[in-house]
């Protein structure tokens, strides 16, 4: 992107100021260096996403944004149902609710070790990842619905895991207004095998330690310490939740002309907030996150079973859980004014600030957790957010490193069996079905984590608290 | 010299997929052979079971996102890959056949799944002696 096109604010805020038909202004959150190396779709996509009605404030787009489809990858927009808002599936995405959660343990580094090959082995064995995977779950019908309803809550009551884990997941681990009657059977049928299951792409699980840390007081708060051993489970809502975004986006298509809404680009198919159509979508989309949140539950007991195998009696506390695709329905500052806003945030993550009515007591003075997953070989980093985020993006940070080359480019570049024994001389041991599949998340096919992290931190979108390193990666 | 039939083309996080033909009836059909290649080699795969689809719109590029969707779902329902498609379209209405398999992991060695279709450079269009359909699909 030419730097020409953006006005800079400070060294991390660059705006658009509207022009033509956008309805309020536009903003990026990044380096010079990564708004330099962002695609120039990104500065249309946020300039066409200005263009939809009842838009509050502002577009924005995270450190880590790149081209998506309507809205960009990395886009936040929050809409007022009061003012004609829309909400869009394109704005949410198909994996709805994907997201990451972060579990950890009471053993440090040095004792993986000697567990390192056998745990890598199990939990490849019993967590259910790669192309057209299948868990053991088989949904009835009945168990399908309820599910989608009720989340890790569902899972809960089914056995995986235990009732203190919801406390740690936003939404307590249900979001509440789901309605499964507005969800096709197409999207119940390819779902009815896929609970517990990672899926495929960039999804994965990974066994990690506490390489440094950055901010000792939130890291004490969610009792991390140096060379504490945590494990990242990154997956979504699975089938389910494709064909749910596939299901509405045609929908909406059709349903955008009939509402006479403007779109720049039909990828922005939307419908109204207040629409039979908007509130079909937000039950359906509701679901999905139930769903999401059910799938992450089973993983986080499937790897709890294989943790007590290895090493039993081992603890495997859920420090949070959160999402990256979703609109939600929540109250920010406009203007001086608390307003009820429906937030599109596609690959961004809440970022409540300290205090927050919804975080967990624990998590009240020192904010929301924020999860941002990288590569293989590279790792994650744990975040906090910040009151500033308020008022800056609507409590929202990124979500994690976005590719700086295409799948097509990266399998050209690097191959499975090579990639594979390059991180196994860094002490990463990969676990995948498809040598194809690991050349195509080559970690050089992401652009630096450190980075998107670091111009997160500048702009005050979030704080870094960790950096956590891996040593086992089960890739979807 | 061999004449292309469907190609990938890039796009920053996902595939795009492209469908050549000397009618919109082959393109449609060659955009599944792109599909099928994003997860594994089309080479691989063998014809052993046939599905039967139907589509209908009147917007040919809606008909086309419809066609890629309900193979997606074929894909993913049933875990198989196609190598053969045959398409016949007669006023908006699609009917389509696909040939394929059930994924072998050892065989196939699937790299990734296709989660739907994207209007993202979604066209149907000629040159007058080749038709062209293509779409950006998220995987």
């Amino acid at each position: 992107m030419k730097l020409n096109l953006v006005e800079k604010i400070t060294p991390e805020i660059w705006e658009i100021r509207p022009f033509g038909k956008m309805n309020v202004p536009a903003r990026i959150y990044a380096s010079e260096d990564l708004i330099s190396k962002m695609d120039l779709k990104v500065y249309e996509q946020l300039c066409n996403l200005t263009m939809l009605p009842g838009i509050v404030d502002m577009a924005y787009a995270m450190p880590d944004a790149h081209w998506g489809y309507g809205f960009p990858i990395g886009g936040v927009a929050a809409f007022d149902p009061e003012k004609g808002g829309i909400i869009s599936a394109g704005g949410v995405g198909f994996d709805i609710s994907c997201g990451v959660r972060l579990l950890h343990t009471k053993m440090k580094v040095a004792e993986l070790a000697p567990h390192k090959e056998t745990l890598a082995n199990l939990l490849y064995k019993r967590i259910p990842s790669g192309t057209g995977s299948r868990g053991k779950i088989i949904l009835s019908d009945q168990d399908m619905n309820d599910m989608l309803m009720g989340g890790a809550r569902w899972a809960v009551d089914k056995g995986y895991g235990s009732a203190a884990d919801l406390d740690f997941i936003e939404e307590h681990g249900q979001m509440a207004g789901a309605n499964p009657e507005t969800i096709s059977k197409r999207a119940k049928e390819r779902q009815k095998e896929e609970m517990g299951t990672l899926g495929s792409g960039n999804h994965y699980l990974e066994i990690q330690d506490v390489n440094e840390i950055f901010h000792p007081e939130a890291a004490k708060v969610m009792g991390l310490e140096l060379h504490d051993v945590v494990i990242s489970i990154h997956c979504g809502s699975r089938g389910l939740g494709h064909q749910i975004g596939t299901d509405y986006l045609r929908s909406m298509m059709t349903a955008s002309k009939q509402y006479g809404i403007y779109l720049p680009d039909r990828e922005l198919a939307c419908a109204p907030i207040q629409s039979d159509l908007g509130k079909s979508y937000l039950g359906a989309m509701r679901g999905a996150i139930n769903c999401a949140l059910a799938n992450r539950q089973i993983i986080t007991h499937l790897v709890r079973e294989v943790f007590n195998e290895v090493i039993p009696n081992l603890k495997l506390r859920l420090v949070y859980d959160v999402s990256h695709n979703t609109c939600k329905n929540e109250w920010h500052m406009v203007n001086g004014k608390k307003v009820n806003l429906f937030v599109h945030r596609k690959g961004a993550t809440r970022a409540y600030g300290p205090g927050h009515e919804d975080l967990p007591e624990n998590f009240k003075s020192v904010g929301q957790p924020v999860f941002i997953g990288g590569s293989m070989g590279v790792g994650s980093f744990v975040l906090v957010g910040t009151n500033e985020c308020e008022s800056l993006a609507f409590s929202s940070a990124c979500h994690g490193a976005g590719r700086a080359m295409s799948r097509t480019e990266a399998k050209k570049f690097w191959n499975g069996p090579q990639i594979i024994k390059e991180l196994r001389e860094q002490g990463i041991v990969i676990r995948s079905g498809s040598y194809r599949g690991v050349a195509e998340e080559a970690p050089l096919a992401y652009k630096d984590l450190k980075s998107v992290v670091d111009a997160a931190e500048n702009a005050k979108l979030a704080l870094k608290v960790a950096q956590l390193s891996p040593h086992i990666c089960v890739k979807g | 010299m061999t004449t292309l039939k469907w190609e990938h083309f890039s796009h920053e996080a996902d595939v795009g997929i492209r469908g050549f033909g000397s009618t919109m009836e082959e393109a449609f059909a060659m955009a599944i052979i792109a599909l099928t290649a994003i997860v594994a080699n089309p080479d691989t795969v063998e014809p052993k079971i046939k599905i039967q689809i139907t589509c209908h719109d009147e917007d040919v590029e809606l008909l086309f996102y419809d066609w890629i969707n309900s193979v997606i779902y074929e894909m993913d329902t049933k875990n198989m890959l196609f190598s053969i498609a045959k398409v016949h379209i007669d006023n908006s209405y699609l009917e389509g056949e696909i040939w394929g398999e059930i994924i072998v992991p050892e065989k196939h060695d699937p790299a990734v799944a296709v989660k739907g279709a994207t209007m993202t450079e979604l066209k149907v269009s000629t040159t007058g002696k080749q038709w062209i359909t293509q779409c950006v699909v998220d995987v």
